[in-house]
Order: C-alpha cells, then sequence, then structure tokens
C-alpha cells in the first residue's frame, strides 16, 4: 500500500492553499481557475480514496495519527486521526467536493472567488471530520461555516440568498456557540488541563454534570443536522445556495452537525446521552415523519429535496438516538448514503435548473427525453432516498429501525410511515418532471449534458448502487468504529 | 464446469440483470432489432439453466439443493443464501419460461427498446430472487426491487389512451394513475412486512430462513425488545402484518383493486409477467413463509383466509362477468383463480398436524399447481388479448365480434385457451382446481361447496367473452383489415398451449416434485 506521510494534514491544507490561491488569480482566466480548482478537487478526492482505502478495519481505532503542541500552556495540540465512522465521511467529502467541482464549470461570476471560498470551506469540514482536538473540532467548525456565508449571499439564488443566508449563518453560530460553552465546560470540570478527545473520554464526568450539559453540546450540533425544531435554516440555505454549494451543504456539511454532536456529544457525555435521548427520538422522529410530508407538499423541485433532507438526516440522528450497535452502524451509513444522494439530487435540479429557468414543478416536464442519462441518476437517487432494497439507502435506514426496535418499538413503527411518503413524492416528482410531455414554454431550451457533467453523476450513482449490492465495502469499517462508541456505554 | 455447477442458481439469478446492464452500457440506442434479439437470448440462458437444474433436482430428497451461502450484510447477520426445493423449482421453471415468451411477444414493441427489454431482463432477476431466497432480508430484497421495473413498464410502456380524475379533479393518464396505484398500494402492504422481518430478526438474531423455520416458532421471550406486550400477541401482529403483504399481492379480494388497473394499462408483455409470475410471488410468499413461521396462528386464522378466498373467487367471476372491457375481463378472471389457490392455502393451513393432514397435502398440491396453471393460462389469455388489440386497437367488447370467420386460428387459440382457463377437464385448469376443491372439501365444506359455485360463474365469463369476439353479427369495420396471427405470435403461444395440454393429460412429471415438497414442508 501505497503510504504518504502527513496524509491527513494534507488532505485538511491542501484545499486551504489552493483555495487562497484561487481567491487571488484573475477573474478573467476562467479556464485556467477551473482547471486548477479540478486537478485539487481530484487530488483531494484521491488522497481521501488512500484514506479510505490504507485504514485497518482489523486494528480499528484512531490511524494517521498526527499530533503537535499548538498552545501547550492550554493544552490544545493539533491532533488529527480517522476512525470507522470519520473515514468514510473524509471519503465522502472527497467525493462530493470533486463532483461538486466538476457540475460548476458554468460559474461565470468570479469564478476564482468562487472556488477560492469553496476550498476553503472544504478545509472546514475535512478538519472538522479529522480533529481529535476539541478545540481543532470547534475551530474547524466556524472556518466551514464562514465561507458558506458568502457563497450563498453572493452566488446564490437571486430572490433570497441574502435572507437565506443571514438565516443560516445565525443558526449555526448560535449553535456553535451554545456547544462552545458545553466545551469549555467540559475543559474546565475535567481538570485534566486538555482539549484531546481521547482523554476527555476517561475523565469520568459525574451524572449531574452529564446531565446538565449534554443538551447544550448536542442540540448545539444537532443544528446543524437539522434537528426538528431547528431545522427551518436548512431548506432555506440549500435553495438559495449555488448547486454546487447545495451539494457541499447538504451531502457534507448537515454530516458535519451530526457528527460532532456524537463526538463531543455523546461520546464524552454517554450517561448524559443515555438520560436525554428518549425525548430526542420524538424530535428526530417529527423530522422523519414531517419532514417527509412537507416535501410531498412542495411545489418547488429544490425545496422538496431540501426537506427530504430534513427527514433523512433526522434518521441519522435517530439511529445516534437509539445508542446500540444497529442504530449508530446504520446512522454511520446513512450519513455518507445521504450525502451521496443529496449531492447527487441536487447536482440534477441544477442541471435542470441551468436550462429551464425554473425550478416549478408545475412548469417542467418531458425532460427525460432529452437528458436520459440525468434521468436514470435521478431515478437512482430516488430510489435510495425511498429505501428500495438493493441501494444504499436500505443498507443504512434498515439497522436504524432495526436500531429503533431495540429501543423504543413504538417509535419504529410510526417512523416506518415516512418510507411511503418519501415514496409517494419521488415517484410524484419522476413523472412530473421527467417524463408527459414537455411544456410549450421550454421547447428548444433543454439540451443534454456534458460527458464530465455524466461522468460526475455516474460516480455518485456508482456509489449508492455499489453501497446496496455490497455493504461490505463499508459497514465492517463503520462497525469498527462504532464498537469503539460503544465501548464508552460500557457494552460492546 | 465446475463453477457453473456449482454456481447454478446464482447463474440463473444473475443472468438476466447481468445482461440488462450490458445492454444499456453498450447498445446504441437505436438498434431496436439487436436489443430485442439479445434480451430475447439472454432470457433463454436462465431457461436452459433452469433445464438442468430440473433433470439434476433430486425429488425425492427433503430440504433445499442447489444451495450457495456468501456474506453479505455482515453487520446484521443477512447472508447471500439461495436454495430451492420442490415448490421453488416449479416458479423458477414458470418464470424462466414465460419470460422469454413474454419478450418474445414484445418484438411489437417500438419505443425505448432498449430500455424496454433492460427492464424486462430486471424484472426477471427480481422475480427469481423471490423465489430462490433463503434469507428473509434478501428476500425482501428482491421482493421489493421487482415493482421497479414494473412500475415504469406500465408507466412507460401501457396504454395510451384513457384518463383519470383524481380527488381534487386533477386529470391525469390512465397508466399514471394504475402504475402509481401498484408501486403504492404494494409498498404500503410491504411497510408492515419491513417491521415484522426486522422484529423475527432481532429476536432470533438472523434472517437466514432454515434458522428462522427452526427457532422462530418456539420462541417464547422477546429478548432483545423492550416491549410489555406478550409474544403471543407480537406473533399474531407479525403474522398479519406478513399475511397482509402477500394478500396484496396475490391478490386476495378485498385487497384486489390495484390489480385490474395495472393489468388493463400495462404492455400485453407486462400484463403477462403480472398475471403470470407476479401474482404467484404472493402465493409464494404464504407458502414459503407465512406456514411454515407461523403455523399456529396461520392455523386460528385459516378460516377468514378461506372466506376471502371464496369471496375472491365468487366476486371475481361476477366483476368478470360484468366487464365490457375484454383485458379487464381477463383481469378479474386472474382474481377468480388465484382465489383457489388461496382456497388450498388457507385449507392446509387449517389442516396441518390434525386428523385431516393428508387431505391438506391434497389440497396444497392443488394450489401450487394451480399456481403454475394460472400462469400458464394467464399469459396465454393476456398475449391473445394483445394479439387482437394490436389489430384493432381496441378491448372493448362491443366492437368486437364476429372474428372467428376472419381469424380462424386465433379463434381457436383463443377457445382452446380460454377453456384451460375455464378447467375443462383434459386441459391444465381442471387437475389443479379439482386438487384445491378435493383436498379442501373435508376441511373447509361450506366454503368449497360455495367455491364451486363460483365455478359456474367462471364459466360463464369465459364464455361470455368468446361468444363476444369471435360469435356474434360482425363489426363490418373489421372486414378486410385483419391479419391472422404471425409466425412470432404462434411461437410465443405454442409452448403455453402444449403445456396445458400436456398437464391436463399427465400433470404427473410436476406434481410428483410438488408433491416431495409439500411432502417435506408440510406432510
Amino acid at each position: 500500500m501505497l503510504e504518504i506521510p502527513y496524509i491527513l494534514s494534507l488532505i485538511v491544507f491542501l484545499p486551504l492553499v489552493a483555495g487562497l490561491v484561487m481567491l487571488v488569480l484573475p477573474s478573467d482566466r476562467k479556464k485556467l481557475i477551473y482547471r486548477f480548482a479540478l486537478g485539487t478537487a481530484a487530488l483531494t478526492f484521491l488522497l481521501t480514496i488512500l484514506v479510505y482505502v490504507g485504514y485497518d478495519i482489523q486494528t480499528a481505532g484512531y490511524q494517521f495519527v498526527e499530533k503537535y503542541d499548538w498552545l501547550p500552556k492550554l493544552g490544545i495540540s493539533y491532533s488529527v486521526a480517522v476512525d470507522g465512522i470519520s473515514a468514510p465521511l473524509v471519503l465522502l467529502t472527497g467525493i462530493v467536493i470533486f463532483t461538486g467541482v466538476i457540475i460548476s464549470q458554468r460559474i461565470d461570476d468570479r469564478p476564482g472567488q468562487f472556488f477560492g471560498f469553496l476550498f476553503i470551506l472544504a478545509t472546514g469540514v475535512f478538519g472538522v471530520f479529522v480533529a481529535v482536538d476539541m478545540f481543532a473540532l470547534f475551530f474547524f467548525y466556524e472556518i466551514a461555516v464562514f465561507p458558506m456565508y458568502l457563497l450563498i449571499a453572493i452566488w446564490g439564488w437571486k430572490e433570497t440568498r441574502e435572507y437565506a443566508a443571514m438565516k443560516l449563518t445565525l443558526y449555526l453560530f448560535i449553535g456553535s456557540v451554545i456547544a462552545l460553552v458545553g466545551g469549555l465546560a467540559m475543559y474546565f470540570n475535567s481538570g485534566l488541563n486538555t482539549f484531546d478527545m481521547i482523554a476527555l473520554e476517561g475523565a469520568n464526568f459525574s451524572a449531574d454534570f452529564q446531565n446538565f450539559w449534554f443538551p447544550f453540546v448536542f442540540f448545539g450540533f444537532a443544528v446543524l443536522g437539522g434537528i426538528w425544531p431547528f431545522h427551518n435554516w436548512s431548506p432555506d440555505g440549500h435553495v438559495a445556495a449555488p448547486t454546487a454549494v447545495s451539494m457541499f451543504h447538504a451531502g457534507v456539511l448537515m454530516k458535519l452537525g451530526a457528527f460532532a454532536a456524537l463526538r463531543v456529544g455523546i461520546m464524552l457525555l454517554p450517561i448524559g446521552a443515555a438520560t436525554h435521548m428518549w425525548w430526542i427520538i420524538l424530535l428526530t422522529l417529527v423530522n422523519v415523519v414531517y419532514g417527509a410530508y412537507i416535501a410531498m407538499v412542495q411545489t418547488d423541485l429544490k425545496y422538496v429535496i431540501g426537506f427530504s433532507s430534513v427527514s433523512h438526516m433526522g434518521l441519522v440522528v435517530m439511529g445516534f438516538a437509539t445508542l446500540n450497535h444497529d442504530g449508530f452502524v446504520g446512522a454511520g451509513i446513512q450519513m455518507v448514503s445521504h450525502g451521496v444522494m443529496t449531492a447527487l439530487f441536487f447536482a440534477v435540479v441544477g442541471m435542470i435548473y441551468d436550462q429551464a429557468h425554473t425550478r416549478q414543478i408545475s412548469e417542467l416536464g418531458g425532460v427525460a427525453k432529452f437528458m436520459p442519462f440525468v434521468t436514470g441518476a435521478f431515478i437512482i437517487g430516488g430510489l435510495v432516498s425511498m429505501g428500495m432494497p438493493g441501494f444504499s439507502g436500505f443498507i443504512a435506514e434498515f439497522p436504524i429501525f432495526m436500531g429503533v426496535w431495540q429501543a423504543y418499538p413504538w417509535i419504529a413503527i410510526v417512523a416506518v410511515i415516512s418510507i411511503v411518503i418519501t415514496a409517494s413524492y419521488i415517484i410524484r416528482i419522476v413523472g412530473a418532471v421527467f417524463f408527459g410531455d414537455l411544456p410549450k414554454a421550454l421547447e428548444g431550451h433543454i439540451h443534454d449534458v456534458t460527458f464530465s457533467e455524466k461522468l460526475a453523476l455516474g460516480l455518485l450513482s456508482l456509489v449508492l448502487v455499489g453501497l446496496g449490492l455490497f455493504p461490505s465495502i463499508m459497514v465492517p469499517m463503520v462497525e469498527s468504529g462504532v464498537d469503539k462508541v460503544l465501548a464508552l456505554f460500557g457494552g460492546a | 464446469m465446475e463453477f457453473i455447477q456449482s454456481n447454478m442458481l446464482t447463474l440463473i439469478l444473475l443472468t438476466p440483470a447481468v445482461a440488462a446492464l450490458l445492454m444499456l452500457a453498450f447498445l446504441p440506442k437505436d438498434n431496436k432489432p439487436a436489443a430485442r434479439w439479445i434480451a430475447f437470448f439472454a432470457s433463454l440462458i436462465p431457461l436452459a439453466l433452469t433445464l438442468v437444474v430440473w433433470f439434476g433436482f433430486d425429488a425425492s430428497a427433503p430440504g433445499f439443493q442447489y444451495e450457495n451461502q456468501h456474506v453479505w450484510y455482515e453487520a446484521i447477520n443477512s447472508t447471500y443464501h439461495i436454495g430451492i426445493d420442490g415448490l421453488s423449482l416449479a416458479m423458477v421453471l414458470l418464470t424462466t419460461l414465460l419470460t422469454p415468451l413474454s419478450i418474445l411477444a414484445s418484438f411489437s414493441v417500438e419505443k425505448n427498446v432498449k430500455i424496454y427489454m433492460a427492464l424486462f431482463l430486471i424484472l426477471e432477476t427480481g422475480m427469481l430472487g423471490v423465489f430462490v431466497s433463503l434469507d428473509l432480508l434478501l428476500f425482501f430484497l428482491f421482493w421489493e426491487i421487482g415493482l421497479v421495473p414494473m412500475y415504469f413498464l406500465i408507466n412507460q410502456w401501457g396504454s395510451e389512451k384513457g384518463e383519470r380524475e383524481l380527488w381534487g379533479g386533477r386529470v391525469v393518464s390512465a397508466r399514471t394513475y394504475a402504475s402509481f396505484k401498484f408501486m403504492v398500494y404494494t409498498m404500503a402492504g410491504s411497510l408492515g412486512l419491513l417491521l415484522a422481518i426486522q422484529l423475527l430478526g432481532i429476536s432470533v438474531g438472523s434472517y437466514d430462513l432454515i434458522t428462522l423455520f427452526d427457532q422462530w416458532p418456539q420462541l417464547t421471550e422477546l429478548v432483545k425488545i423492550p416491549w410489555e406486550v406478550p409474544v403471543a400477541t407480537v406473533k399474531t401482529v407479525a403474522f398479519w402484518a406478513f399475511a397482509l403483504a402477500f394478500a396484496i399481492k396475490v391478490p386476495v379480494w378485498p385487497f384486489h383493486t390495484w390489480l385490474p388497473d395495472a393489468h388493463t394499462e400495462a404492455p400485453t408483455a407486462g400484463s403477462m409477467i403480472l398475471a403470470g409470475v407476479l401474482l404467484k410471488l404472493g402465493a409464494y410468499g404464504f407458502l414459503r413463509l407465512v406456514l411454515p413461521l407461523y403455523p399456529e396462528q396461520a392455523q386460528a386464522a385459516a378460516g377468514v383466509l378461506a372466506f376471502l378466498a371464496t369471496m375472491a373467487i365468487i366476486f371475481g367471476a361476477f366483476a368478470a362477468f360484468g366487464q365490457k372491457d375484454f383485458k379487464r375481463l381477463v383481469a378479474y378472471s386472474s382474481v377468480n383463480h388465484m382465489g383457489f389457490v388461496v382456497l388450498g392455502i388457507a385449507a392446509a393451513a387449517a389442516a396441518v398436524h390434525t386428523e385431516n393432514a393428508e387431505h391438506a397435502t391434497i389440497a396444497l398440491n392443488g394450489a401450487v399447481l394451480q399456481m403454475f396453471n394460472h400462469g400458464l393460462s394467464a399469459a396465454g389469455m393476456f398475449f391473445l388479448v394483445g394479439v387482437i388489440y394490436e389489430r384493432t386497437h381496441t378491448r372493448d367488447l362491443e366492437q368486437l365480434g364476429g372474428l372467428f370467420p376472419l381469424l380462424p386460428v386465433y379463434g381457436g387459440i383463443l377457445i382452446f385457451t380460454s377453456m384451460a382457463s375455464l378447467g375443462l377437464p383434459g386441459l391444465n385448469g381442471f387437475v389443479s382446481e379439482f386438487l384445491v376443491v378435493r383436498g379442501s372439501w373435508p376441511i373447509f365444506t361450506v366454503y368449497t361447496a360455495l367455491s364451486m359455485l363460483g365455478l359456474l360463474f367462471t364459466g360463464a365469463y369465459i364464455l361470455k367473452g368468446i361468444a363476444k369476439t369471435l360469435h356474434g353479427p360482425l363489426n363490418e369495420a373489421w372486414k378486410g383489415k385483419l391479419t391472422e396471427m404471425n409466425r412470432r405470435e404462434l411461437f410465443v403461444i405454442a409452448p403455453l398451449m402444449v403445456l396445458m395440454l400436456w398437464l391436463g393429460v399427465s400433470p404427473d412429471w410436476l406434481l410428483s416434485v410438488i408433491n416431495k415438497a409439500m411432502m417435506t414442508l408440510f406432510g
């Protein structure tokens, strides 16, 4: 196996450096900027693949460890590593940045800055996934949120971009501040003078402490995971963002929230988690069922996808809330599955919008004739979304439901309704947007997409089908990470 | 050779899907003849392999044969485990036989031929998967995945005429309505199945059917599920969840309403497969899963099932008789005929481990044979409806009539196939319906008697169908415009006719395989 030293740091900082270069490249060199961005994305993707393939499941635990003092007096270090849960997420980020850049070929307005901020965002995301130090985690978390604001406010959909960008940023900042307070409480209470999360796992916080602080930390991050009733920013943000940013946003950024809620909330405060989860799972039930219902009644295609993310991310948090093996494994897979699926969805919606200049479902139709490949990809995404067996959605949702059964049987029975709701809106969209007759207004406007765009969609579809048919390419890795989480709860 | 021998079922199962993917990836879009012939030959491979399996199959050995087991979803203890017994083998043969015939029948399709054919092949893999799965999760996978190609076949290649009004006054095309109803009905039915499957898997800790058969019926405590409900209640609820999913698919009255719409709107070959194989998935579910997993609950509910089956037989016949649309008539006849399958299953459920067990085996043999027979005759009938529709572009019985002199060959074939469907002695339908009735009589005397009265109406609607198309005054509009069945169409129907006659005269070659399986399972 090819071993590259400092590979995680490379993954984290390569996008940052490249992004900074792009910021200063002259905007009229559009081609050059695009090629540079594509090259960087491809290289990043390649590195994430190497990490994923190089991760040794037998040994499990944290791997590719790098640790340097940062502010030793305060116990802050730059410490990165991946485990079985974060390695797939790093790969996910690699896939999404690569495909997102491919389909952003037509960005005309200040492309240098656009790609620059996109890559800075990627640095933040990678940083959170690989951080072992809590301070570093917060640091990268904020790096991820800030460029998002600019990307939406400047390059977003003219109608709502300022509103959506502001709403998103405020929600996420407030959330992260609340979580940060909880994080600091842990730091001081532990008396270990360290932000190292592996050390803090062994801090033995008192039950009272955990019960009090858990909701702060958990919800502070879960806001970004789209938990009801704090999900409101997400559909607006998704819709207002330009295509590549929506892909990144729904595909990866929401996982950031769920992942941090797991890493800092559940793993460091397990007793608190066990105390509070019974009511948190009720909130996620609302996410899952109500989110699907709201998606069903939307008239704007992009809002449908936006709310479907609320529903599917609800399943992730629901899996966490079971606090058992099956639920965690399912949630881990669901993060990747949903990330790829929703990136695919937003890519397709973007391709249609670019040509039709409308996203109203009633004004679309008959696209399949002109974009057969895109239609096929969307259908694959749709099948994943409705949890069709043989696709990754099933591989993820099935264990989540199994986990819920073992924790709160009634909730499993109610939550399953979302599958039929999802199926009905997916079928409706496929029928209304892709089949039927092309409306008069769109005649001559719809053309097939380019080869590279097909390549991007093909890659995303391949992951969804591959994972669905061969779960063993990812599940054992996630399982190895989950075993470690369960150990914190005194069992395996 | 060694490899082929030891992975026989996997090859049968995956050849169609692989061929479909290769077609999708490499075949140029406008080469219609190539798409047709490649699909046809690709579907002949599973048929040939099935015949090899058939002759290599040891009917007298109990248990499953040609088993394959590989790691699939380790985290939740589900494996790729496939194998066949006599029951599965009969159904696999039916599927691999009807698929090439349906593809041959689809040679007249002109729209997006490549995708159509690919979907058909994927559908075949889906159906075969249900019949060979020995893992509950794998079963569910194939059970659901088959919906997707069928949905698109109805939605995209279905009948282009007709509209339906939804609530709220929105008007959609009939095929959109029918395909949506088909999909959502079946998926809603599967929800309970999904939950129940999880319940079983969690409680037993495995999805392997052989383990489940062994442990689930004996289970006295829900160890892993924090539920203050008695196990007996849980099992009853799970039983009904399974039964509902399969009852919708069969379909048992009153869950049949998706069927006439789906059948009527589907393209000809889609209807052939829908009636020929897809409905059997439901009945197969009862036999493979419900009876072995829930013997007590099934026994308790057998009366209800028998009642519903009788209703399906009687109302199915009445409804068929009342139709003006030829295809709808044939569609309702499926409800009627599948009723006998369910009646046989209900009788068996009631009588297992009682003094009537011997009769139960007879009824079961009849039920499985009826599944096979209905597969042949329903596929044949839908094909013949399709033949006449392609020529006249109408299915309205009032528009047809007096066609016998114009189309003597077609007329003869239609009468032959109708008689098989009606249950004329000497043809296949008679044997299986007789066995069901013979076996059920001592167990559900009243229901069986009522069902036999229902047979009268079967005769009535079949004769109505024949009379309204072949006899009576000729609609002058057709004179000189209709052509006789062509060679390809004869090739489609001939194998079905041969089998109908063969099974009517000498059903032993098939019954012996089925009987052994039934004896092992329920004897």
